[in-house]
């Protein structure tokens, strides 16, 4: 969820008038958002850095919000107030209007070289802007947390800002080899070829991370304005030429990115928010972009959408019986204007370019509901007449663990995932012997692989635990998991119960005892009759020679018991004699 | 009879006694260590209220073990003195007597004798004078006859700091008879025998009281894992409010059904190899249901349904990449696919609780790999206030009686509620789960009938748990570093029932 942190006298100023913390958390809660914390840069800084870096710090009070992840419209202080001042019914929602300007349109011709990399591209005008201080760090906070957000850290989308006065269209977006790139970025004094650059930025701790976009590209999208002078070179940096300033008062916006649908989002998000501060409050003006194939469109979209939902659906839905007219002004204080027409049971919504996130009935249904105040929603219990059923394995499952305990082992609880050298090297297995399932992303060893067995797991509880007094009688029933042809992914769980006993002998006759009972309560009766259970002795590496056996029930072998090997014991950092048991439970469902 | 001999004794001597006797005395009169009556004294206070007995302590001076060869053989200097013949004796044959070295200097300070160093074959002692008086060990001898008193109070500390005399305390008793005093006491009997019973002894016996305040042996026995002892519960909580458990023995998922399928888009940033466990093998499903896979893609990249979709290219080759489930949604897709395909449609209530995996960053409260507890209904006509009332039902089984709803986001449910309670020791409301009602675009493509709305909610099991067991560190709780202590002693799970008073150091 994206935080976005705004200086509280600000917010109230813009609100128009103040609210204890207490008074704007629950304004915050009502409306989907939350107040997360209360701070100021000095806190930040001091918690960070120390006290010492924090001094001459600022503290002013700063209120970090958490807003929904598909809310990019709230992503800023403008927008925030816009919509909680449009929630409050103290403004309208404002219309976004595009407008085509006096002069010429500027327009950005994207080349065929981009195909490959960076294929699309969106722009517009924001023509006569007075930015001040705190607007222009805002501008720049919400291209930072679209840039987090929807642009997926810039991989979909990348912005570009800039100083339309220092520049002469039509500008080119196309794609060239990093060495042929040569241009001054932000702020830097000098020059620097793309392949320079990318070194340069390797240690740096914001731009670091996009690089790996264009990194092993043959070539790096770049933007050019008529003169040849360098824009940016999306998604890593701008050029300083046309940078930004407080002074600046037309502001040319690209859009780069591998996802135009998000492109063309981003674009209606910043110039929506931004437009409040043109000399003609939300107007923008349009701006042409040339395709390869020679089509032309003019961006913004700044579309409005007509929506057509039935009143008796938003209440059914949300379990409500309002007016028709009282969903429409509920609805309207989402910012989605809304009329009742029609037969007096239709309402015609309006999904202003900011809400993006509406993409269906449903989600007008909620914004109806979020206005109407969840709280205020009477609950009832549905009249859905159900038998419950246990699934049968975890039926058998809690019978089994319940009678475990009575039998005296005590249950763990081990992790599902753990290092190849557990479910192989540690039990004297080759790890190719064990039809393991791999996982190709383990930020650590610990992470490989899913276990075959439990085993390892109640071997690392009892080192782990070595200093309570002995013996130790652990069991586990869970799942392991194998690569199995047979299912659609591949692979399947069975379900394993495990048990050792960790004591100054091994206690083979313990672990075999507790077998007998674990058949006892199966019903499963002794004796190679059908439907019984025998062990015959067998052997496995991680036994002691002539200790270890295999457990049949039913006709087929479903585990083995025994003393564990001693380079097993040593292998996990025990001492002591120990013996084992683990069997596959699912045959007795 | 009493508790042997010397109980015996001490009452019959207590019959005789004016007011009552000391235990030291009567041990030095019968010539017994005082261990012994102290014994005796206890043995008959537990028997009730025989006698009376009052702790003392008493100070007094005994010798050491070299104050008491002293008394008997006479002070190093004495010694010294002794052997010092009228002739005199070579400094060096007298310094090799046993008292020789502390002798000579006190004996020398003392001026009972002398050192002629101009002597032909070295250094020759003299006596000074013809007698001496040893007053080291007369005063010793006193105080070995119980007269230290009779010493003064510089003597006695001179002879402390030559290690001599010690100051002992010694405790004892004063015993006097009791209300119910008699010198006939029986003997108790410790426990009740089979022979007792039988020849019915036990009713002339009189039984030794238990001591209720001492600790019971606690029995040999196995124990259940508390997180699971939740788990338990939950399941016990879903059974009795009519949901049929869904199986979720598939920790190995698709794209496809983790994602895809909940109209999860495939850039989301869940589906990020940060947030993810990927299989490199088996690296990708072998089979998905082509069908549904179409209904699925055409409305992430087109729309239908009534959704203008997410407008991407959705790629076959995203949703076969096969992963460890992020969340148990997973089998609740799975299960209300098979659901739509059965027709004509019945009404469900499902629940599960099973293993998720995050490739999260690890601290104090997150792990790799946790539990998941999620509730689903799918019927016709269900609403957001249908979620509430089921919501209220399933917490109050909880012990969770306020609680709220505020407005939250959820790729694939639309409305949705995050679900927030009180919490009376934080003072403050925290978020105890998350629901909604599913999305048509997930519901539809699957089959499920148009009018049928799903509604949902999940929670970890792990929060729960650790906030009703008191662990702040949930490495104690689940995986092999689990404390096996706490899992002995925790208590039943009743989640319903007024928690605990908070344990004590002492108790932890």
């Amino acid at each position: 969820m994206p935080t976005v942190s705004v200086k509280r006298d600000l917010l109230f100023k813009a609100l128009g008038r103040t609210y204890t913390d207490e008074e704007f958390d629950e304004l915050c809660f009502e409306f989907g958002l939350e107040l997360d914390e209360i701070t100021s840069e000095k806190e930040i800084i001091s918690k960070e850095q120390g006290d010492k870096k924090a001094e001459g710090a600022s503290d002013v009070v700063l209120y970090k919000i958490d807003v929904p992840a598909n809310r990019y419209d709230l992503l800023c202080l403008e927008g925030l107030v816009r919509g909680l001042q449009v929630f409050k019914e103290r403004i309208k929602a404002p219309l976004y209007k595009r407008v085509m300007p006096n002069g010429e349109i500027q327009k950005l011709i994207i080349t065929e070289e981009t195909a490959k990399i960076r294929p699309y591209a969106v722009a517009a005008v924001l023509r006569n802007i007075k930015f001040t201080k705190d607007r222009y760090d805002s501008f720049i906070e919400l291209q930072e947390k679209l840039h987090q957000n929807i642009c997926r850290k810039r991989a979909l989308v990348a912005i570009g800002a800039h100083d339309l006065d220092s520049l002469s269209g039509p500008f080119t977006f196309t794609a060239k080899r990093p060495s042929d790139i040569k241009f001054k970025p932000l702020s830097k004094t000098k020059e620097y070829t793309a392949c320079e650059l990318m070194n340069i930025y390797k240690t740096d701790n914001h731009l670091k991370h996009y690089l790996h976009i264009i990194e092993n590209k043959p070539l790096y999208p770049v933007i050019y304005d008529s003169n040849g002078v360098v824009l940016s070179m999306p998604p890593i940096i701008n050029g300083n030429h046309s940078k930004i300033t407080l002074n600046t008062r037309n502001v040319f916006i690209e859009c780069t990115g591998t996802d135009f649908t998000k492109a063309k989002i981003v674009l209606d998000i910043i110039v929506t928010m931004f437009s409040e501060y043109c000399e003609n409050q939300f107007t923008v003006e349009a701006a042409e972009v040339v395709f390869p194939n020679g089509k032309s469109y003019t961006f913004p979209e700044l579309a409005y959408r007509k929506e057509m939902v039935r009143a008796d659906l938003i209440n059914k839905k949300v379990g409500i019986r309002e007016t028709p007219e009282n969903l429409a002004k509920l609805l309207t204080r989402m910012c989605l204007k809304s009329e009742v027409i029609g037969d007096g049971n239709q309402i015609e919504i309006e999904i202003p370019p900011t809400r993006a996130d509406i993409i269906h009935a449903c989600d007008i249904v909620e914004d109806a509901a979020i206005a109407y105040g969840y709280n205020n929603i009477q609950m009832t219990l549905p009249k859905t007449y159900t038998i419950a059923n246990q699934f049968p394995l975890n039926k058998l499952t809690e019978l089994l663990r319940h009678d475990m305990a009575a039998a005296g082992f005590t249950e763990a609880l081990t992790f599902a995932l753990c290092s190849q050298e557990d479910i192989a090297d540690k039990l004297g297995v080759d790890i190719s012997a064990t039809k393991a399932v791999h996982i190709s992303n383990p930020k650590t060893a610990e992470f490989q692989v899913a276990r075959t067995t439990l085993l390892p797991g109640l071997l690392k509880t009892i080192a782990a635990n070595r200093k309570m007094p002995l013996p130790l009688k652990l069991f586990e029933i869970s799942d392991i998991v194998v690569k199995d042809s047979s299912r659609d992914v591949g692979a399947r769980n069975y379900r394993h119960l495990c048990a050792v006993y960790y004591n100054k002998n091994p206690g083979f006759e313990i672990i075999h005892g507790l077998l007998d009972r674990i058949m006892q309560l199966l019903d499963v009766p002794p004796g190679e009759k059908k439907g019984g259970y025998v062990i015959k002795a067998s052997e496995g590496p991680a036994f002691f020679p002539g200790r270890c056996a295999e457990v049949f029930a039913r006709g087929q072998s479903i585990g083995k018991l025994g003393v564990l090997h001693p380079d097993v014991i040593t292998k996990f950092e025990l001492t002591m004699p120990c013996s084992s048991l683990e069997i596959n439970i699912e045959p007795f469902l | 009879m009493a508790d042997g001999p010397v109980a015996d004794v001490l009452l019959r001597r207590l019959e005789a006694a004016d007011g009552g006797l000391d235990s030291a005395e009567l041990a030095a009169e019968l010539g017994v260590e005082h261990q012994a009556v102290v014994g005796a004294v206890k043995s008959l206070q537990a028997l009730g209220e025989i006698i009376e007995a009052e702790l003392r302590s008493t100070k007094r001076w005994e010798l050491t073990a070299e104050g008491e060869e002293i008394a008997r053989e006479g002070s190093h200097e004495a010694r010294v003195f002794r052997s010092v013949p009228p002739e005199g004796l070579a400094q060096s044959e007298l310094m090799r007597l046993p008292s020789g070295k502390v002798g000579f200097s006190k004996a020398m300070s003392n001026k009972w004798i002398r050192v002629d160093k101009s002597a032909a074959d070295g250094p020759r002692v003299f006596r000074v004078v013809d007698s001496m008086e040893d007053d080291v060990q007369r005063r010793l001898q006193l105080v070995r006859g119980g007269q230290a008193e009779k010493l003064a109070e510089k003597e006695r500390s001179e002879l402390r700091k030559r290690k001599l005399l010690t100051e002992v305390t010694l405790k004892t008793y004063w015993v006097s008879k009791g209300s119910a005093f008699s010198t006939s006491v029986s003997k108790q009997e410790a426990e009740l025998s089979p022979e007792m019973i039988s020849s019915g002894s036990w009713r002339d016996r009189p039984f030794k009281p238990y001591n209720f305040s001492a600790r019971g042996v606690l029995p040999d026995s196995g124990h259940l894992h508390p997180l699971l002892k939740v788990r338990t519960q939950f399941r016990q909580i879903f059974l009795e409010m009519g949901f049929t458990e869904m199986p979720t023995d598939n920790f190995i998922e698709s794209s496809f059904w983790n994602f895809d399928a909940l109209f999860q888009p495939q850039q989301h940033p869940a589906r990020d190899q940060h947030d993810t466990f990927f299989l490199q093998d088996p690296a990708e499903a072998l089979q998905l249901p082509m069908d549904y896979v179409h209904r699925v893609k055409r409305t992430h990249s087109q729309g239908g349904y009534g959704s203008q979709g997410y407008k991407y290219t959705w790629k076959l080759d995203e949703a076969r990449k096969n992963l460890l489930r992020t969340h148990t949604t997973a089998a609740s897709a799975r299960a209300l696919y098979r659901l739509a395909r059965k027709k004509p449609f019945t009404p469900i209530k499902y629940f599960s609780i099973d293993r998720v995996f995050r490739n999260e960053t690890l601290d104090a409260t997150h792990l790799a790999e946790f539990h998941q507890i999620e509730g689903v209904v799918a019927d016709h006509g269900l609403t957001l206030g249908h979620l509430m009332g089921v919501l209220r039902e399933f917490f109050t089984k909880l012990g969770i009686t306020q609680l709220r709803f505020k407005p939250a986001y959820n790729p694939y449910t639309e409305p949705s509620m995050e679900v927030f309670s009180y919490h009376q020791g934080l003072k403050k409301w925290v978020e105890v789960g998350n629901s909604g009602l599913f999305r048509p675009e997930m519901l539809l493509p699957m089959g499920l009938p148009e009018n049928v709305s799903v509604i949902a909610w999940g929670l970890s099991l792990e929060r729960p748990t650790m906030i009703k067991y008191g662990i702040n560190n949930i490495r104690e709780l689940v995986g092999h570093k689990v404390n096996l202590q706490m899992v002995y002693d925790s208590p039943l799970c009743r989640l319903d029932a007024e928690p605990g008073p908070p344990q004590t150091q002492e108790a932890a």
